[in-house]
């Protein structure tokens, strides 16, 4: 069996799908976890405080919630089962571990997500509004727990733990489940994702938000979402970067080469500076650079004079210890998506900081200019989260599991004609998802809160769907 | 290396087969009677609020139901990772249309009731297909597992998709279509109400006795193949013989307006349709049509003991838990979903 169409191959293939269908799967995902949490309290706040102000912001955000959230769900199932697909030498690898996550991250956590909005969605009126607010809650922490499972999964493949090689099967094998879901790497990279959705979703909240408040719509509600908003921005962006920073350390010790791929650091070195943006080439002669002395030493080790390895020097410790072959990532990915993810996580830690102040001084409503910074602010972490990940996927190569497996070993042989089909049609469908979806949520996002009279507000509909 | 396991399943082995076979069952049982609204929702409307009453009955649901999809998948890659990797990645274009028309219904529920009447239009296309095409490629893939696929050594694929298409798989296919339509009928008649209702008994009464030809054919096909081509082959005639038995009289129920028993019936019948075909796989996973010897077996493709423990506790601990709180979603809307008296405009409110 040929493993080339057309010169590609299928591994090339598979990993344009895998990547393709990742990355817009994750699109989605860190706004359902976000944005579930915010409107669980726009709702706790109305139940509290029994303003109609705060209804309408529940059932405006809700509406963005509900939306998004399917196209979460319906790209997930993608995800549960192309691994066996395009990945099955990986499966067969990995399942006494990876597969465990999965269906504990299903049984847990997808049950609970889905029952519970369904419960939400579908319960207004029918059951007490105590329990239409544990559902939103209940609904949300199922989002939470299932980020959980997943990057668990993921850790375990940037840092294996708890494992043995079988020596017959060549699989790997479970031997320690606590091991596992303690795993260092899985705790700062779970910290990091969920804070970074938790932005996600304050900063779409804050967004959509100043763009009515900018048009003059529904002051009230509009002014209460942003300045929750603007208060999560602000926590959620300091908590993603220092997680972020701890992760640096951990990768330093964990995967050298992936922090020395993101400056492109050829030779190990003492008190390393840090280049804030390149222009030439990143093999090491660089037409013009700004550079700020000893911050990569900050970053990876917290010591001012800190060793940190270099590409050459990583590259002959690794074939020394797993043969021949090139063991560098793309080097220039991992330069950019690096520092594409860290300015803009500073961006949105500014755009928190100066609305807090503008709140403080009551100001928020009249300045037209932030209003306008935070709309366009919207994209920002919809790009960060999909470098972020594109970062830490792209700089494990050329392993799938660190140390353990290739990605060149974890393809299914298969014919690339099977792949490429799957490919375009894949491709072909989630285009066609993007354009409705993101034309839905465009339609959705604008129109304005009505003020319902109050007989309207309690108007239960006969149909929902 | 994998033909020459020969040894049989260990106890928890055996159990998670079990287990897995009881996601499976969950999962059609649930989901099969949401195919079957959709496939029905054309046949049972007059005009665009008959439809959305059909949608209305699986509104709520829906989506936890296709969750026992992704925990029956799940498990399998977990318990049996070989398993789970041969059959994905050798059912590639048949899993890539399922996954493709389970991400156009699944949408179309969403947001079908968002836009015009002329988006309502290709959502309802989406909605009719992407239940139909699944609900018939998971009878041909249930079947192949049974009667075999072009396996070589070392679970490498050595056919191509036509081959999974033969008669029996067709058969096979044919009957989780015809029976999850009628199951979807006596949900309808059993959650809805006026016209609705009626059309649906109306199809259920037309549809029993066809489904009650092509599931006997297949079961009896299925009987008949076993013992010859599996020495520990085990198919107890008594299941596919009640499933067939509960099949015949469901035309009865409906007509006797015994709508909760004819849904019961419906669901019991897919109980014993899968049930045949897994004790029939036992104990393998999927059958080699090429070799036995490359036949991959329930021992061969298990994960190890650790694991399977770790899973069982997970598992005793929480499926309780689920499905209590799935039960009471379905008791929270036990009402039937009834047509609007005014014709309303789409409904604005958080959905």
């Amino acid at each position: 069996m040929s493993t080339f169409i057309g010169g590609i191959s299928t591994l090339s293939l598979a990993r344009w799908q895998f990547g393709i269908t990742t990355v817009f799967h994750f699109l989605f995902v860190p706004l359902t976890i976000g944005l579930g949490l915010l409107v669980a309290v726009l709702q706790t706040a109305y139940y509290k405080a029994k303003d109609p102000a705060y209804d309408r912001m529940t059932r405006f955000f809700g509406k963005l919630f509900l939306v998004n959230f399917a196209i979460g769900v319906v790209t997930g199932i993608v995800q549960e089962f192309q691994f066996g697909m395009d990945w099955s030498r990986y499966s067969t690898f990995v399942g006494n571990i990876f597969g465990a996550p999965l269906a504990i991250e299903a049984l847990l956590a997808f049950f609970m997500e889905s029952t519970f909005l369904g419960i939400w969605i579908f319960g207004r009126g029918r059951v007490s509004d105590r329990i239409h607010l544990a559902a939103i809650w209940l609904a949300s922490l199922g989002t939470i727990l299932s980020a959980a499972f997943i990057v668990a999964a993921n850790s375990w493949m940037q840092h294996p733990v708890g494992y043995t090689i079988d020596p017959v099967s060549h699989q790997a094998v479970m031997t320690n489940f606590w091991a596992v879901v303690t795993n260092s790497t899985f705790l700062l990279a779970y910290g990091h994702v969920l804070f970074s959705a938790f932005l996600t979703g304050a900063v779409f909240m804050l967004a959509i938000a100043a763009w009515h408040l900018r048009k003059g719509h529904d002051l009230a509600g509009f002014g209460k979402a942003a300045r929750i908003a603007i208060v999560a921005t602000l926590i959620t962006a300091v908590g993603t970067m220092f997680l972020g920073d701890s992760q640096a350390k951990q990768m330093e010790q964990q995967q050298p080469m992936k922090m020395a791929a993101a400056e492109a650091l050829y030779n190990s070195a003492n008190g390393a500076s840090f280049s804030l943006l390149t222009i030439g080439d990143l093999s090491g002669n660089p037409v013009f650079q700004v550079r700020v002395p000893h911050i990569l030493s900050v970053l990876a080790t917290n010591t001012w004079n800190g060793n940190v390895k270099g590409i050459n020097q990583l590259q002959k410790e690794a074939t020394a210890k797993y043969g021949a072959g090139s063991y560098v990532p793309v080097i220039w990915v991992l330069y950019w998506t690096f520092r594409i993810m860290v300015g803009l996580g500073i961006l949105l830690f500014v755009l928190g900081g100066a609305g807090l102040w503008l709140m403080k001084r009551k100001r928020l409503e009249q300045s037209k200019r932030f209003l306008r910074f935070a709309s366009w602010m919207l994209l920002a972490p919809f790009i960060a989260n999909s470098v972020g990940w594109i970062f830490t996927e792209i700089g494990r190569q050329p392993w799938v599991v660190y140390g353990l497996l290739k990605t060149s070993d974890a393809v299914t042989l298969i014919a690339p004609g099977y792949v490429a089909a799957s490919l375009i049609g894949f491709t072909a469908v989630y285009t066609l998802l993007a354009v409705i979806e993101i034309g839905l949520m465009i339609r959705l996002a604008k129109v304005p809160t009505p003020i319902l009279a109050g007989s309207d507000v309690e108007s239960v509909p006969e149909l929902i769907y | 290396m994998l033909g020459l396991l020969t040894t049989s399943p260990s106890g928890l082995e055996q159990l998670w087969f079990g287990l897995i076979t009881v996601l499976w069952l969950g999962y059609f049982f649930l989901e099969g009677f949401d195919f079957g609204v959709g496939i029905l929702m054309p046949f049972v409307s007059k005009d665009d609020l008959d439809r959305r009453v059909a949608i209305n009955t699986i509104g709520p649901v829906w989506d936890g139901n296709e969750v026992w999809l992704l925990t029956a998948g799940g498990a399998t890659f977990a318990a049996f990772p070989l398993w789970y990797a041969t059959v994905f990645s050798g059912f590639y274009l048949a899993l890539f249309v399922v996954l493709a028309a389970l991400i156009f219904r699944g949408m179309a529920f969403e947001l079908r009731h968002r836009g015009g009447a002329r988006s309502a239009a290709w959502w309802d296309r989406a909605i009719f297909w992407g239940s139909a095409l699944p609900a018939l490629l998971w009878g041909v893939a249930f079947a192949d597992f049974v009667h075999g696929v072009p396996l070589g050594a070392n679970a490498t694929w050595t056919g191509t998709f036509f081959d999974l298409v033969k008669p029996y798989a067709l058969v096979g296919g044919l009957s989780t279509l015809s029976l999850f339509t009628l199951h979807g009928a006596t949900y309808l008649g059993l959650k809805t109400d006026g016209e609705v209702r009626e059309r649906a008994q109306r199809i259920a009464r037309l549809l029993a006795p066809v489904t009650f030809v092509i599931v006997t054919a297949f079961l009896g096909w299925t009987y008949l193949t076993a013992h010859s081509r599996h020495e520990v082959g085990l198919v107890p005639p008594l299941l596919p013989i009640a499933g067939v038995a509960v099949l015949a009289v469901v035309g009865w129920l409906v007509r006797e307006r015994l709508e909760g028993w004819a849904f019961i019936g419906t669901g019991v019948v897919i109980v014993a349709f899968f049930t045949t075909l897994m004790l029939n796989l036992y104990p393998n996973v999927l059958v080699s049509s090429i070799s036995s010897s490359d036949t991959l077996t329930i021992a061969a493709t298990a994960s190890h003991r650790y694991t399977l423990e770790v899973m069982s506790w997970v598992a005793l601990i929480f499926t309780p838990l689920v499905l209590l709180y799935q039960s009471w979603t379905y008791w929270i809307f036990k009402k039937r979903v009834t047509r609007p008296a005014t014709p309303s405009e789409p409904v604005a409110t958080n959905s």
